[in-house]
């Protein structure tokens, strides 16, 4: 292969965007609306991910204690559960601290009728924070079958919540990502296949001098790959300022909310929509455009 | 096949599915290094069918084809293109790109088999010297008249120096006068060497050149005649 045939090929592929320009601006048009959709969804499921992720970091399993089980009897379980692959943070919460915790929370101005006493002073536990909220139950069992644990505590409800919304966040987004690389490829190949067409005469020409089928394709998949990164490029530099302004209005506007949606940073979500974004328009033009022109210049 | 042979067809059938009658119908043919070559006939002959299949367009249904040493019925995809190198066509439409100028249309053709750029830069003003076309060279096709357009395509067909030079009823477009002058330039080409075949229908032009003259009718070949004439029934 010559470097003459690939530069050849490189400036076809450019001459054809500009002969042909209301068919590319069609294409990149449609590229980019998908991947528009497709930054979009993504940078709403990433965001969700994001805080349905921190709210199950927040969900903690309770360990109690047989009554009376000694300082080293309470290391032993703690050594035990700390070793376990689902188990993120371990925290240890003394009888005193558990009471003073409760007394904050709950008593409010009758707190002063306990005196010294400490009703929760057989009430020191373990608190375990999760990797993996839907391992709970697992995790669960295997505490309960340790000798000295009295009882565990768990949040049944919000974790089965959690983990389904984040199964069902995963399953819409991996289904409409899919629907929207159909609709591009299909769009990219109808592109390329009326280029062909409208192209023809030239292609015959070329096949006739003797032409080999790298040289009669390679511009238009050249093409297809400029268009997909063009349309990829476009709808980037849209998300970007769209986004920023987006989380700044929700920020200032939901100001209540602060603790609660934490969003991500366009450095966050860039880090990998950039780069799937090009990859994903720079594919879609290939293929598109090498399955069509192969298809079709089979002369 | 003796060293002088350039296109021999033996026992060559090619019929379309569909159709009744078969389109070439044992059809055999020595064309020499070097000849000039008319083929007439009617509409329906199969002087198309036979330039398709020199051109490897079409595969024969049966019989050999051997173009300048080649087997074309055996000739693999991949290196059909290789095998077109060494034909050179002209078209009664001409088949420039419009929005080509002459130097471009010419050019592409050295383009496509990637000749160096230095060399297509040396080769191009050559050539259109040759067709008298050098002035014109930055002309778009429209901006020509046909004899011109068929000059730019006989440019474009011999640039890549072939042995065979093939013309579809080259002059079914243009006046006599640009006629004869596309003759005359396709029988210079034949005196530096190269074979050449021209489809015609073009009486006054075949009777007047007196070359071999192969005559076609309804796939058959009826005659083959050396210095020959049209012949008015075919």
């Amino acid at each position: 292969m010559r470097l003459s045939a690939i530069f050849y090929a490189i400036g076809q592929g450019f001459k054809n965007i500009f002969r042909n320009k209301i068919f590319s601006l069609a294409t990149i048009a449609t590229i980019a609306s998908c991947v528009f959709l497709f930054g979009i969804f993504y940078s709403i499921v990433l965001n969700f991910s994001n805080i349905v992720r921190k709210a199950q970091a927040g969900v903690a399993i309770t360990v109690f204690f047989d009554e009376g089980l000694s300082d080293e009897g309470i290391k032993a379980i703690g050594d035990e559960i700390s070793k376990r692959a689902e188990v993120s943070k371990l925290v240890y919460v003394s009888a005193e601290e558990a009471w003073e915790s409760f007394k904050a929370e709950n008593l409010g101005d009758y707190v002063d009728s306990f005196g010294d006493d400490n009703p929760l002073s057989e009430d020191s536990n373990y608190e375990i924070y999760m990797n993996d909220i839907s391992m709970q139950e697992n995790l669960v069992t295997y505490i309960e079958s340790l000798p000295g644990v009295r009882q565990v505590r768990k949040s049944a409800v919000v974790a089965t919540m959690l983990t389904s919304v984040n199964s069902l966040i995963s399953y819409v987004s991996m289904g409409i990502i899919l629907i929207l690389l159909a609709v591009s490829i299909f769009l990219i190949s109808n592109t390329v296949a009326i280029g062909i067409t409208v192209r023809r005469e030239e292609i015959s020409i070329m096949k006739l001098i003797g032409a080999t089928d790298f040289v009669v394709r390679a511009p238009f998949v050249i093409e297809g790959l400029i268009l997909g990164l063009v349309g990829a490029a476009i709808p980037l530099a849209a998300i970007y300022f769209i986004y920023k302004r987006a989380i700044e209005y929700l920020v200032d506007r939901f100001a209540v909310l602060d603790s609660l949606l934490q969003f991500l940073s366009i450095g966050e979500i860039f880090t990998t929509l950039l780069p799937a974004s090009l990859i994903l328009g720079a594919g879609i033009g290939f293929l598109g455009s090498f399955v069509t022109a192969r298809k079709h210049l089979r002369i | 096949m003796t060293g002088n042979d350039m296109i021999i067809l033996e026992d060559v059938n090619k019929s379309y599915s569909g159709a009744g009658a078969p389109a070439l119908n044992n059809i055999s043919l020595h064309i020499e290094k070097g000849e000039f070559v008319f083929i007439v006939g009617d509409s329906g002959s199969g002087k198309s069918t036979l330039i398709k299949l020199l051109l490897r367009e079409l595969t024969p249904t049966s019989g050999r084809i051997i173009v300048n040493h080649t087997d074309v019925v055996k000739l693999k995809h991949r290196k059909i293109p290789k095998y077109r190198r060494g034909i050179g066509v002209v078209f009664q439409d001409f088949r420039l790109l419009k929005d080509r100028n002459v130097y471009e249309n010419v050019a592409f053709a050295q383009r496509v088999i990637s000749v160096p750029a230095r060399e297509i830069r040396r080769n191009v003003p050559g050539v259109l010297s040759l067709v008298g076309l050098a002035e014109k060279y930055k002309s778009r096709p429209k901006q020509l008249s046909g004899g011109e357009q068929q000059r730019v395509a006989l440019a474009r067909a011999i640039i890549n120096d072939p042995p065979i030079l093939l013309a579809d009823e080259p002059t079914g477009n243009l006046d006599p006068k640009n006629s004869w002058e596309i003759m005359k330039l396709l029988e210079q080409i034949n005196k530096n060497g190269t074979t050449v075949l021209v489809v015609t229908h073009n009486r006054e032009i075949v009777n007047e050149m007196r070359k071999r003259v192969i005559t076609m009718k309804k796939g058959v070949i009826v005659s083959d005649q050396k210095k020959g004439g049209y012949i008015d029934e075919a």
